[in-house]
C-alpha cells in the first residue's frame, strides 16, 4: 500500500504531464525517498496507480541508474569510473573505499551504513576524480582524504 | 574578447543573478523584442546567424525549426525540450550555464519557443545535477511571478509553461529521440526516423529539443542580430563556445572563447599546457565519441567544419587530454566499457559489438591478448559504423577505437607481445 503522503507526493507531479504514466519516474523516486529501494510490492501497488502493468514498470524501473530493485544502505555513495576521472586515478579511490568497507561495487556493508556504485561522468571533469554521496557532490577526492568526507554520514 | 554567454556567471563563488539583478544587467530584453517579431522573422535571423546545435552534432539550429509545422492547422501542443542531460563522459559545460546563469537558459527557451510556437517546454536535466536543479527552480519560479512564463506573457497573446523534469540516469536519455521516450515514461530507447521529432515527437506532437549552450546563444543572437553573432567566430560557424579540457594539463577548465579557437591555444594557453612530468600524446577533441587528434593537429581551429577535416568531430568542445603516462589501451578500455554498459540493448551491433569490444580490450589489459584481436577490434569499427543502427551511440563509441588503432598501434602490440600492460 502507497502511504497518503507518498500518494499526495505523486499525485503533485500529475498537473506537469499529459498521462500518469509519464509520471513513473518521478514517483518511483517518491517511493525510494520514502523507502529507500523500489521493492516488488511497492512496484505492483505503484503500477496499479500508474494505470500500468507491473512489467511495464519494472521495464523502466530497471532501465535507469538511480532507480534501486535492491535495498541501499542508509548512505548511497557514488564513484565515477568515466574517462576523465579513470586518467586522474579513480580506479585507487575505488579500491581504497571497497577495501575499506570490505565489499565489492555494487554492495552494501554489513551494518547498512554504505551502499557503493559506480557512476557515469559526472561532469566536472575539471575536478576529477570526483564522488557524490546522498547527492553532495566531491570534487579533487584524493585515496587518503576519504574518511575525512565519510566521517559526516552515520 | 566578447563573452556573452558566461558575462553574467560570477566567478567568485556567489550564486548566479536572482531575476531582478539579471533584469538589470540586460536580461530578457530579447524578449520584448522577439515578441515584437513574428516567429518566421526569428527563425531567419537564427539561420543566417549561423548558430549550429551544442550538443555535439552540430545541426543548424534554424534549419531544425523549420521543420515545425507552423499557422492555425499546426498540431498543438508543441513541445520544446532542453536538453540538460549532460552525460557525455569528459563533458562538463552546460553544468556551468546551468548553474551560473539559468534565467538565460530560460529566456532562451522562451524566444525558442515562441519561434516555434511552442505550449509547454521540458527542461530535462540529470539526476545529479543537484545544485542546478535548486537554482533552476527557484529561477523558474521567478519567471513566473513576473509574467515571463504562464499565460499571455508580457502581456501578449503568447503562453507557455515551463516544468522541469529530473531524470533517474542513462546516457541514451540525451539523445534526442531516446530523451523523447525518458520524457514518455519508457525506457529510453532510440526512435526510428522519421518521422522526426520536429513533426511528431513528445507524445506524438511536434517537438524541438536543443541543447543547453544552444539555448543560451538566443537571446543575444536576437538581441544583436546575426551579424554580430558571426563576427564572435573565427571562422564560418557563428558565436562563440564553451571549451574545456581534462586529463593532466595544469589547469583543467572550461573557457568562452570564439568559435574556432585552435586546439593549441586552448590547450597551451587556457589549460596551461601538460603538467610537469608528463607529456602530450593525443586529445578527443569533445567528449568519449570522438575520434583522437595527435600532436599534427594542434593547430586545427575547433569548430565543426574544420575538426571534421582533420578526421574527428569537435562534438561537445570539451577535450580530455591523453598523456604519455596514461595507457591508450586502458583508456579504450575504460571508454568501451562505458559504452558496452550505456546500450540500450536495442540494436545488436550495439549490445553485441561494444562488449566483445570491450572484453577484447580487458583481455588485452590483462596480458591475455590473442593474435587476432587487432583485426577483431578492426571489425568492430565495421560492425558498428554509422548506418547499422538506429542512432549514434555504437558508431560515436567506434570513433575513439578506430582512431586509436590507427594512432596507438603500437601499444595495442606491445600489450600482445609482452602479454601485459607496459604501464603497470
Amino acid at each position: 500500500m502507497l502511504t497518503s503522503a507518498e500518494r499526495q507526493e505523486i499525485e503533485a507531479e500529475f498537473s506537469r504531464y499529459p498521462n500518469k504514466r509519464a509520471v513513473c519516474l518521478d514517483a518511483m523516486k517518491v517511493i525510494q525517498r520514502h523507502r529507500g529501494w523500489v521493492s516488488d510490492e511497492s512496484l505492483r501497488d505503484l503500477a496499479q496507480e500508474l494505470d500500468m502493468t507491473p512489467d511495464e514498470l519494472d521495464a523502466v524501473a530497471t532501465f535507469y541508474n538511480l532507480i534501486f530493485r535492491k535495498p541501499v544502505g542508509r548512505h548511497v555513495v557514488l564513484i565515477c569510473d568515466s574517462v576523465s576521472c579513470w586518467i586522474m586515478g579513480c580506479e585507487k579511490l575505488c579500491q581504497r573505499l571497497t577495501s575499506q568497507m570490505g565489499i565489492g561495487l555494487g554492495e552494501t556493508t554489513e551494518d547498512g551504513r554504505f551502499t557503493v556504485l559506480p557512476i557515469v561522468c559526472l561532469g566536472t571533469c575539471d575536478h576529477a576524480p570526483a564522488m557524490m554521496v546522498d547527492g553532495d557532490l566531491y570534487q579533487d577526492v584524493e585515496a587518503d582524504k576519504i574518511n575525512d568526507v565519510l566521517k559526516n554520514y552515520k | 574578447m566578447e563573452t556573452p554567454l558566461t558575462k553574467n556567471i560570477p566567478t567568485n563563488g556567489d550564486g548566479p543573478l536572482n531575476f531582478k539583478a539579471y533584469g538589470k544587467a540586460g536580461g530578457y530584453e530579447s524578449l520584448h523584442k522577439a515578441l515584437h517579431m513574428s516567429p518566421a522573422d526569428i527563425t531567419e535571423v537564427v539561420k543566417k546567424s549561423n548558430l549550429r546545435g551544442r550538443g555535439g552534432a552540430g545541426f543548424p539550429t534554424g534549419t531544425k525549426w523549420s521543420f515545425v509545422p507552423m499557422g492555425t492547422d499546426a498540431p498543438h501542443p508543441k513541445y520544446l525540450v532542453a536538453n540538460a542531460d549532460e552525460m557525455e563522459p569528459g563533458t562538463f559545460k552546460d553544468r556551468l550555464l546551468l548553474e551560473g546563469d539559468p534565467h538565460q537558459l530560460i529566456e532562451g527557451m522562451i524566444v525558442v519557443g515562441y519561434a516555434v510556437q511552442a505550449d509547454i517546454a521540458y527542461i530535462f536535466l540529470r539526476a545529479e545535477y543537484k545544485l542546478a536543479a535548486e537554482r533552476l527552480r527557484r529561477a523558474i519560479a521567478e519567471a513566473y511571478e513576473n509574467h515571463h512564463l504562464g499565460k499571455n506573457i508580457l502581456g501578449s497573446t503568447y503562453s507557455l509553461e515551463m516544468y522541469l523534469h529530473i531524470s533517474a540516469g542513462r546516457y541514451m536519455c540525451g539523445e534526442e529521440t531516446g530523451l523523447l521516450n525518458a520524457l514518455e515514461g519508457k525506457r529510453a530507447n532510440p526512435r526510428s526516423k522519421p518521422p522526426f521529432p520536429q513533426v511528431s515527437g513528445l507524445w506524438g506532437k511536434p517537438t524541438i529539443v536543443q541543447n543547453v549552450e544552444t539555448l543560451c546563444n538566443l537571446p543575444h543572437i536576437v538581441n544583436n542580430g546575426p551579424e554580430w553573432f558571426k563576427s564572435l567566430s573565427h571562422t564560418a560557424d557563428g558565436g562563440t563556445k564553451l571549451y574545456g579540457a581534462s586529463g593532466k594539463v595544469k589547469h583543467p577548465g572550461i573557457w568562452e572563447l570564439p568559435m574556432g579557437t585552435t586546439i593549441r591555444e586552448i590547450l597551451e594557453e587556457h589549460a596551461g599546457g601538460m603538467r610537469n612530468g608528463v607529456k602530450f600524446r593525443g586529445l578527443l577533441p569533445g567528449g568519449a565519441s570522438t575520434d583522437f587528434l595527435t600532436e599534427e593537429h594542434l593547430d586545427v581551429r575547433m569548430d565543426f567544419t574544420e575538426v571534421q577535416k582533420a578526421g574527428s568531430r569537435m562534438g561537445t568542445g570539451t577535450m580530455i587530454v591523453l598523456d604519455d603516462h596514461t595507457c591508450p589501451v586502458g583508456m579504450l578500455w575504460n571508454l568501451e566499457h562505458f559504452f558496452a554498459q550505456e546500450s540500450c540493448g536495442w540494436c545488436t551491433p550495439c549490445w553485441s559489438g561494444l562488449n566483445w569490444a570491450e572484453r577484447i580490450l580487458r583481455a588485452m589489459e590483462e596480458g591475455r591478448g590473442q593474435p587476432g584481436d587487432l583485426d577483431k577490434l578492426g571489425f568492430q569499427t565495421k560492425f558498428n559504423a554509422p548506418g547499422h543502427t538506429f542512432c549514434a551511440l555504437a558508431p560515436g563509441a567506434m570513433e575513439p577505437l578506430q582512431s586509436a588503432l590507427k594512432y596507438f598501434h603500437e601499444d595495442f602490440e606491445q600489450h600482445l607481445h609482452q602479454h601485459r600492460c607496459p604501464w603497470k
